[in-house]
């Protein structure tokens, strides 16, 4: 987007309040401000900016990542009001639009949201220009009062000196006079007044309880087109012809295209209800010589069969399997397993949608819940023939992604604008997703096998670690390539497991891709979401052969002291201690341990179940996390709430199947979250750190599987290699 | 075909065709998106409206069958119970992404309005259709016994 859109679009946002105060960071990443009104657009310096400030006093904090329910809308806005001494309950909210120098994740280079790095990336840039602010409006109290800075006091928003006092809105005209402070002072952790306080109120609560929250499926425009897709029904199947006799029955059925892809036909009606109603009567024939064909039981069997073989790509600089081998051949016992783990859909509550918006002089709007403008914006602009300056991004509330909304290709926003052109480009459309779509449409967590081989001393300790590990790659041939593969690995194939912090003597990891046409990808905390299951659930299977204490076995392999394993030894116990690990339980109940470092953050978890006639219930979860400073205490705790949520319903009953290229589950009834009944109370404890804040949003899934799984199998002694766990024959109540 | 439906408090006339269910009547006719659209299938609560006061997956609501009734959504909520039950969901900052919450807050007002006390069991039994992907369970029980405490006091 050129800076002449942008600078049209904040006019239209103050035009209210008239005007307003910028203060954002220009192309060369330098603070700058400037004061702008709706009648002086001429005046203007170009600025997309972080946060602006109106003449009425209301602070507007831009957000540059999008809300998915991870609280970036209380995280950042957090961390502008901490150093601007902003009243809390004045400051209003805005999703920023695409600009991918200004707006860009400082984690990646690009416009865009994910792998936990929202407030990691921000800590300082958002604080920094709160801090900025807060002194230009001191200095400019300051002069006005002739007192110095010094004297000048700043509390929720009002700028006081002995008897005089100033709203934020009263001090702009002045502060626009004056230089920017370059590097403004930044508050220490002593100073903080909002930054780890738990009562804050989300910033998205009120408009999430009353119905007026707007995510893009709520987007409808006058004579907009709605449009739902019928697509191949096997992952790289092309079309060949389609029928739409009996569509043309259904009222409000507009008509139906081939995409120019040929994976699909586009299906225009007046109404969602009337377009999934006519996708039903549409007869299509499909060329599948191309397509996976395959079931789910051939492609593991496969999976596994790999896994004896020598690995092709060596995980780890050291790898010496020779030496590994040796060491496992003289130990005195010795652990072996195969692990396989199933294709994982995301299903984010809110199915994916999209609307795109002509408008009168050749521009378009893209609605959406966007995730990575970055990617969503070019792509867009390239598929309708537009000059980036003439598409705009209109970030929505996002119904959950767990990593679903950001693929490569930008699949849905592609779809979305594919259909739009197709149907002429003079009408909006909205292209929407059903749950069926959603279930069947692949972007799945690859599956995953592993194999391991561990070798122990006559003392129970680890003498040597084979692992293998055979899974689709996720980043190969995306423009992720480049920054995630080395040395041919991807390293999301084995991230967790390869630079685990255990100190395992003797660790050889292999990797060996996977190559199918099911589309995969990033699903909620990536490769450690099957990592982290095999490596913790291994642990305790070393752990039971070495018949050693499963907290005690683990902290034996955190003892270098280097800062990495003194945290995740921290956390387990923490964990221990919190979840009274020795205690005795009731007869039918056990506990299990799982301890994980993902995103920079390291997380240990405790689980209690109780077995009644065999159907085993999860009766409480401690978990702990060490996040470096927490900004928002009760922000981490939800995501470390709803992150245990989400590994354990998948870990307990949640697979992808393929039966000869079809996808086997339709709805929720077959791919059944975890409901409320699920599971008992999770208690969260945040270990007091005074580091630079890492990830929340994914690293409380990790931990939440094996801890089940270790849990279950002190109960039964049988190890649970296979997921999800009811394959197992594991029953829950 | 076109049919009235009493929607808020409100008599609407709308024309669809007969076999459209209730939600996207009111998502797409009448324009009250709080109401959300999860699986079609009565399997998440997303879609959850009352009828006469009680829970209702609107997704498989024919509308013929609620031609006569009163139909609330989550903007037409209203009464010390809504009340109460979204200022507890505010207080502990139940919501994640949010979409499923107009869901959870409909079951949550219905279960209350008839059961003034729930235990632990209870509240599963009435908001176990009510998925949530984002997991809030654990504050969507604890908001739901705020709300009928501070209902009782
Ligand atoms: S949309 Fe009605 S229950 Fe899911
Ligand atoms: S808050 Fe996201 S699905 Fe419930």
């Amino acid at each position: 987007m050129t800076i002449q859109t942008s600078r049209r679009n904040l006019l239209k946002g103050i035009a209210a309040t008239g005007t307003a105060l910028f203060i954002g960071y220009n192309t060369n990443g330098i603070l700058s401000h400037t004061i702008a009104n709706a009648a002086e657009k001429s005046d203007l310096t170009p600025l997309n900016p972080f946060v602006k400030i109106a003449i009425d006093g209301t602070v507007t904090i831009i957000l540059k990542h999008f809300e998915m329910g991870q609280g970036t809308t209380t995280g950042l806005t957090t961390l502008v009001a901490e150093e601007l001494d902003a009243d809390w309950d004045k400051i209003a909210i805005e999703f920023a639009p695409a600009d991918h120098e200004k707006y860009k994740n400082l984690a990646f280079g690009a416009q865009g949201t994910g792998g936990s790095t929202a407030i990691a990336n921000s800590y300082i840039q958002y604080r920094t220009a709160g801090a900025a602010v807060r002194a230009l409006l001191v200095q400019a109290a300051a002069a006005k009062w002739g007192l110095k800075p010094k004297d000048i006091s700043v509390e929720k928003g009002m700028v006081r000196a002995g008897d005089k006092s100033a709203h934020f809105g009263e001090l702009i005209a002045d502060a626009a006079k004056l230089p920017l402070p370059e590097k403004p002072t930044l508050k220490t952790a002593d100073q903080f007044n909002l930054i780890g306080k738990t009562e804050l109120f989300r910033k998205d609560n009120i408009d999430k309880t009353d119905g007026t929250a707007l995510f893009a499926m709520d987007v409808k425009l006058p004579n907009m087109v709605y449009a739902v897709i019928l697509r191949s029904p096997r992952f790289g199947g092309t079309l060949l012809s389609f029928e739409t006799e009996k569509a043309i029955k259904i009222s409000g059925f507009l008509n139906a295209k081939a995409m120019p892809t040929k994976d699909g036909i586009a299906v225009y009606a007046t109404s969602t209800w009337a377009a999934i109603s006519a996708r039903k009567a549409i007869e299509a024939k499909w060329d599948n010589s191309k397509a996976e064909n395959r079931s789910t039981k051939e492609i593991g069997k496969t999976h596994l069969e790999t896994l004896k073989k020598a690995p092709k790509l060596q995980a780890r600089k050291d790898n010496d399997f020779e030496k590994t081998n040796a060491a496992i051949a003289s130990a005195s016992k010795k652990v072996e397993a195969e692990f396989l783990l199933p294709y994982l859909a995301h299903a984010p509550m809110e199915p994916l949608n999209c609307v795109i918006e002509p408008h009168d002089n050749g521009k378009v709007t893209v609605h959406d819940g966007c995730q990575f403008p970055g990617l969503v914006h070019p792509t867009v602009a390239k598929i309708l023939g537009l000059k980036p300056d003439q598409v705009e991004i209109k970030t929505y509330y996002a119904g959950g992604s767990f990593g679903r909304r950001a693929t490569a290709k930008s699949d849905y926003a592609t779809e979305a604008a594919l259909a739009f052109k197709l149907q002429g480009g003079k009408k909006a459309v909205k292209l929407v997703w059903t749950r069926e779509d959603d279930l069947a449409g692949g972007y799945f967590r690859p599956m995953a096998a592993h194999s391991v081989k561990i070798g122990l001393s006559d003392k129970g300790e680890i003498s040597g670690w084979n692992h293998h590990v055979v899974s689709q790659s996720i980043v190969k041939g995306t423009p992720f390539e480049k920054a995630l593969v080395k040395d041919g690995v991807d390293h999301t194939s084995v991230e967790g497991l390869a630079d685990a912090e255990y100190e395992i003597p003797a660790l050889s990891v292999g990797l060996t891709d996977w190559v199918s046409p099911v589309p995969v990808l990033w699903w909620r905390s990536v490769g450690h979401s099957h990592t982290a299951y095999v490596k913790e659930v291994s642990m305790d299977l070393a752990a039971k052969a070495a018949e050693k204490d499963p907290v005690q076995f683990r902290l034996n392999y955190l003892k270098s002291g280097n800062k990495d394993q003194k945290r995740l030894a921290g956390v387990i116990k923490l964990a221990a201690e919190k979840a009274e690990w020795s205690k005795p339980l009731p007869k039918g109940w056990a506990r299990g341990i799982a301890a994980h470092k993902s995103f920079g953050s390291y997380v240990a978890q405790v689980i209690e179940i109780s077995s009644n006639d065999g159907d085993i219930k999860i009766e409480r979860v401690v978990c702990t996390v060490d996040c470096g400073v927490a900004v928002n205490p009760d922000v981490i705790k939800a995501q470390m709430e709803g992150g245990i949520g989400y590994g354990l319903g998948a870990v307990m009953r949640n697979q992808i199947t393929l039966n000869d290229g079809l996808v086997e589950q339709e709805n929720f009834p077959d791919y059944e979250p975890l409901r409320i009944n699920d599971i008992g109370k999770i208690e969260v404890h945040i270990t007091p750190s005074v580091e630079a804040p890492t990830g929340v949003g994914e690293p409380g899934v990790p931990p939440a599987g094996p801890a089940l799984a270790n849990a279950i199998m002190a109960l039964t002694g049988k190890p649970l290699l296979k997921l999800p766990l009811n394959e197992n024959g594991v029953d829950f109540a | 075909m076109s049919v009235i439906l009493n929607i808020n408090g409100e008599d609407k006339k709308v024309d669809v065709p007969e076999d459209t269910p209730l939600l996207w009547v009111i998502r797409d006719e009448l324009n009250l998106t709080g109401t959300k659209f999860g699986c079609g299938v009565a399997a998440c609560g997303a879609c959850t409206v009352h009828i006469n006061g009680k829970p209702v997956r609107s997704c498989q609501t024919n509308i013929q069958d609620v031609e006569q009734s009163k139909i609330t959504t989550i903007e037409g909520l209203s009464g010390e119970v809504s009340k109460a039950v979204q200022d507890a969901w505010r207080d502990l900052n139940v919501v994640q992404c949010g979409y499923c919450q107009s869901g959870q807050i409909m079951s949550a007002v219905g279960l209350l309005s008839e059961n003034t006390k729930p235990t632990d069991q209870d509240i599963d039994t009435a908001m176990q259709g009510n998925a949530c992907r984002c997991a809030t369970y654990q504050r969507i029980r604890a908001a739901i016994h705020l709300a009928a405490s501070n209902l009782e006091a």
